[in-house]
């Protein structure tokens, strides 16, 4: 049990004006579930790349060792022959296809030239039950929660008898309950002697699951925990990780007298064309100005459906009921009726439809907001860039310069790119979308701490979260949504984790 | 115009500083390199002649209306579609120029907006269905063509080629920009095109040097002083021998100026405004750019309209050189302009690509058929090879996009 699967040495990778890697050792044994943590930006992705071939040899310096022999992967496929999966922040499942032609997409069951779709289904179903998960192989993928599409990508990893699965934020998008049972089945693939390396932002499932934690922070190893020896701890892992010890991990809230109200929704409902169904029933809520009102409720709950028809109702819902602004009764049609309308929706898919991936970080701030840049319709570049470089200031936002393209920022700095555009907008009501899904506790603070200040400056938030210490930190008041119905309205006082739970399964 | 990026570190040599600068903006380089090899190549096997003032003359007027479609044709695929019809339309709205000029009698400075407009019509027509209905535009483009073809074939049925008389229409194709007769050792020479050449290279200088005065101010990045000379001297030399070679000949012909306005206006409007900005975001990532307010449809129509537009142009720009509207007016524009943006460094991805770039590659293609027929070679040997220059311009681009990863 005690021998090195994996030993990387002195690993450096350099992009342009970047050393996301700067001489980084790390060693995993056999049969371990290794957690790797560390800041936004700190270099845990790219070092999966590296491991895994994304970057072949030759673009990095260092060795690899693997299984007992040092590798130079050209490319994933070499990595994969090898036995290492890489599971990736964003899912590569094909959402048209079914369960089982993901299992086996690339590496397929075949019969001479043709695919042995018999044997497939019944691999499948096997690779299923190994996951613990109950679904039809026939199911197509867009039709699963997010929960299961990621038990289907560890599934098709098995299927490919892997010595190391690597999983980079896997929990970030799950609720409690499916993270809860994606540790579980990680344990139980450790007792099968599968090697598990995870990358993840929330510290709490790393103490709970972790036998060795390796901390990177500025592209460095800083030192690897053995849990077993007791030293792993919330605060410790923290203070390795920014280099400084963090008290709270929420600022202190006061809870003011809220004033008027600013959004009003009343018997709001939503059918879907194009999923064929009713998506909100008879959502009634209010915001009030100055105010935090956090939207609790499980994946798929009907809460970014909610958001997205009140933005201007971009998916095309047919919609019934009332929304009201500031005591008017207001028609969005459009996304851009409702910026006008001072209202900003950070969504929770940042890469899907959040950021335009190909452009630089000014581009992606300003996008939202350009008018407010230009004169009879011509952009000001060198205000663009002073702008830019103000929120990449005050956000803390790592990177080289505002002229990098966003695709090449870590996650957590996409996503406060993300929230730079919106408020740029300057809005009255900010809806957040998971506003810290991926985000590391340090800058979770600071995300915390402007949206307090932006309340205090009078602006409204509604934010969506799935992590209910979250949305218990945070919040003024609380709803909780259930398969598109809001079944619950509690105060801060009276919000529980219990009660908030049991509104959100009924 | 050119650009580029370098990081602020300490420059090293000359050389080293130009292949770094170069290795970077391979890909903003690489047609201009590519134009660059292939007027070289055709200077030498044709002895000279591919390079003559006749034969560049020549070839620039050539290049204008697969040059204006090429613009429309970069912002069509820039947000993700493609567009089918602009061959046959061009060729159609020719004959509905020479029509109206012949038979119906109307002055040309009234057919050349009409036409235009009639052209943003058709444009916004394509748009219907694939804004609307989410139709795919290779599918809705296609029935343009048809359509057009068939109107085309209508439109010139009862008279077959019809000849234009009109000498105002015919010398955007053909005439040339008046002179400014100076006499002396100006004699010889078009004198107003000097003119017109000097001031071009005056105000890019002035332009390049002001917005790096203000870079430096900002404590932007810029390229070391001895590449950003070479850059200055390299494009208003190649601006000055042009101009040299056109004013030795007639000077600068109408269709010139033509291109030179389109690319000058579409290329403000990519780069500079709003409009441009939001055109590049919708081919980014059109959900992210919808969330952003902006509107899909309207960018949609805004840009298979100016197609349409550009479209018409193309077809009056070539009725005017023919001096008449054929049957066969606007065949395999449509492939021209397609190819002209793909070798110009758009990306079927979408969200890249400079009208810059398109034109560029129109020029390359271009130069390949003229250097071609100069040489004598087949026309069957003539699409081959413009075949394998699209191709290797394609991987070429896939290729950098890849390696700048
Ligand atoms: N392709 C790239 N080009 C340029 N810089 C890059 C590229 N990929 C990553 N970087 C930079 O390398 C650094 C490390 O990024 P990486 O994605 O590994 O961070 P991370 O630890 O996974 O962060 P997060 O928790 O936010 O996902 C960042 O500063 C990032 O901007
Ligand atoms: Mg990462």
């Amino acid at each position: 049990m005690t021998t090195a699967i994996l030993e990387m040495r002195g690993i450096t990778k350099e992009f342009p004006g970047v050393k996301a890697l700067n001489n980084v050792t790390f060693s995993v044994k056999r049969g371990e579930i290794h957690c790797l943590v560390g800041e936004n930006g700190a270099g845990k992705s790219t070092l999966m790349k590296v491991l895994s071939g994304v970057y072949p040899h030759g673009s990095y310096t260092g060795e690899i060792g693997f299984a007992g022999q040092v590798q130079q992967f050209r490319g994933i496929r070499d990595s994969e022959r090898a036995g290492i999966a890489i599971i990736y922040q964003e899912l590569a499942l094909v959402p048209e296809l079914t369960v089982y032609e993901n299992i086996f997409l690339g590496n397929e069951v075949r019969k001479g030239a043709l695919i042995d779709w018999n044997e497939t289904i019944k691999r499948a179903t096997q690779m299923l039950a190994k996951v613990r998960l109950d679904v039809n192989p026939e199911a197509k993928i867009k039709d699963l929660g997010v929960g299961k599409q990621q038990l289907v990508e560890i599934a098709k990893a098995l299927s490919r008898d892997v010595k190391l699965l690597i999983l980079d934020e896997p929990t970030a998008a799950l609720n409690e309950g499916d993270s809860a049972n994606l540790l579980d089945l990680l344990r139980g693939l450790r007792d099968q002697g599968v090697t598990c390396i995870l990358i993840s932002h929330k510290l709490k499932e790393v103490i709970a699951i972790a036998d060795s934690v390796t901390v990177l922070r500025d592209g460095q190893t800083i030192c690897t925990l053995d849990a077993h020896e007791g030293e792993v701890s919330e605060p410790i892992l923290i203070k390795h990780m920014v280099g400084r010890e963090i008290e709270q991990i929420y600022p202190p809230r006061e809870h003011k007298q809220p004033g008027a109200v600013v959004l009003e929704v009343r018997d709001w409902s939503a059918y879907s064309p194009s999923l064929g169904r009713q998506v909100l029933r008879n959502v009634s809520f209010t915001l009030r100005k100055g105010e935090i009102v956090g939207f609790a409720g499980l994946m798929g709950s009907g809460r970014t459906e909610l958001a997205l028809s009140i933005f201007g109702n971009s998916p095309n819902y047919r919609i019934e009921g009332e929304l009201q602004l500031k005591g008017e009764p207001r028609q969005l049609r459009r996304p851009s009726d409702a910026i006008a309308a001072g209202i900003a929706y950070v969504t929770e898919d940042r890469k899907g439809n959040g950021l335009i991936l190909i452009q630089d970080v000014k581009q992606n701030i300003t996008l939202a907001n350009l008018r407010a840049l230009a004169q009879r319709s011509v952009i000001d570049a060198n205000a663009e860039v002073k702008i830019a470089n103000e929120y990449r200031t005050t956000m803390n936002i790592k990177t080289p310069s505002v002229e990098q393209r966003v695709s090449n920022l870590s996650g957590g700095n996409q996503q406060k790119v993300c929230l730079s555009k919106w408020l740029f907008v300057k809005p009255d009501v900010l809806i957040l979308d998971e506003p810290t899904r991926g985000i590391d506790v340090g800058a979770k603070y600071e995300i915390y701490t402007l949206m307090n200040s932006l309340v205090d400056q009078g602006m409204s938030i509604v934010m969506i979260s799935s992590e209910l210490p979250e949305v218990l930190g945070m919040s003024d008041r609380v709803y909780v949504v259930a398969s598109g119905r809001i079944t619950g309205e509690l105060s801060v006082s009276e919000a529980t984790p219990e009660k908030i739970m049991e509104l959100a399964t009924n | 115009m050119m650009s580029g990026k370098t990081e602020a570190q300490a420059s090293g040599s000359f050389m080293q500083d130009l292949s770094k600068v170069l290795r970077q903006n391979i890909r903003d380089y690489g047609m201009y390199i590519a134009l660059f090899v292939i007027m070289v190549i055709f200077a030498i096997t044709t002895n000279g002649i591919f390079l003559s003032p006749r034969n560049l003359s020549n070839l620039l007027n050539q290049t204008g209306y697969i040059a204006v479609l090429a613009v429309g044709m970069t912002l069509v695929i820039v947000i993700r579609h493609i567009d089918l019809s602009v061959g046959f339309l061009a060729g159609f709205l020719g004959a509905v120029a020479a029509i109206a000029l012949v038979q119906w009698g109307l002055p040309t400075l009234f057919v050349i907006p009409l036409v235009l407009g009639l052209g943003a019509l058709a444009g916004l027509i394509t748009a219907f269905p694939i804004a609307q209905l989410g139709i795919p535009s290779f599918v809705a483009s296609l029935a343009g063509w048809l359509i057009y073809r068939g109107m085309l074939q209508l439109a010139t049925e009862g008279t077959g080629t019809i000849i234009i008389p009109d000498a105002a229409f015919n010398a955007i194709g053909n005439g040339f920009i008046p002179d400014v007769p100076l006499g002396g050792p100006f004699e010889q020479i078009h004198s107003l095109t000097l003119l017109l050449g000097i001031i071009a290279i005056g105000l890019f200088i002035y332009n390049d040097l002001n917005s790096r005065k203000k870079k430096i101010a900002y404590g932007f990045e810029v390229l070391p002083t001895a590449i950003f000379a070479l850059k200055l001297i390299f494009i208003s030399g190649i601006v000055g021998w042009i101009t040299w070679v056109l004013a030795n000949f007639n000077g600068l012909s109408w269709t010139v100026v033509v291109m030179l306005l389109v690319v000058g206006i579409y290329h403000f409007i990519t780069t500079s405004t709003v409009l441009g900005r939001h055109i590049y975001a919708v081919g980014g990532n059109p959900e992210a750019a919808e969330l952003s307010g902006i509107s899909v449809k309207r960018i949609t129509y805004i840009v298979f309209g100016s197609m349409g537009m550009l479209s018409a142009l193309s077809g009056i720009l070539f009725a005017s050189r023919l001096q008449s509207a054929t049957t066969t007016a606007g065949t395999l524009f449509e492939l021209d302009a397609i190819a002209a943006a793909y070798v110009g460094g758009v990306s079927a991805a979408g969200g890249v690509g400079r009208v810059t770039g398109s034109i560029i590659g129109a020029l390359v293609m271009t130069s390949l058929t003229s250097g071609m027929n100069l040489m004598g070679v087949g026309i069957s040997y003539q699409y081959i090879v413009r075949g394998v220059v699209l191709a290797a311009a394609v991987i070429f681009d896939v290729a950098t996009r890849r390696a700048a990863r």
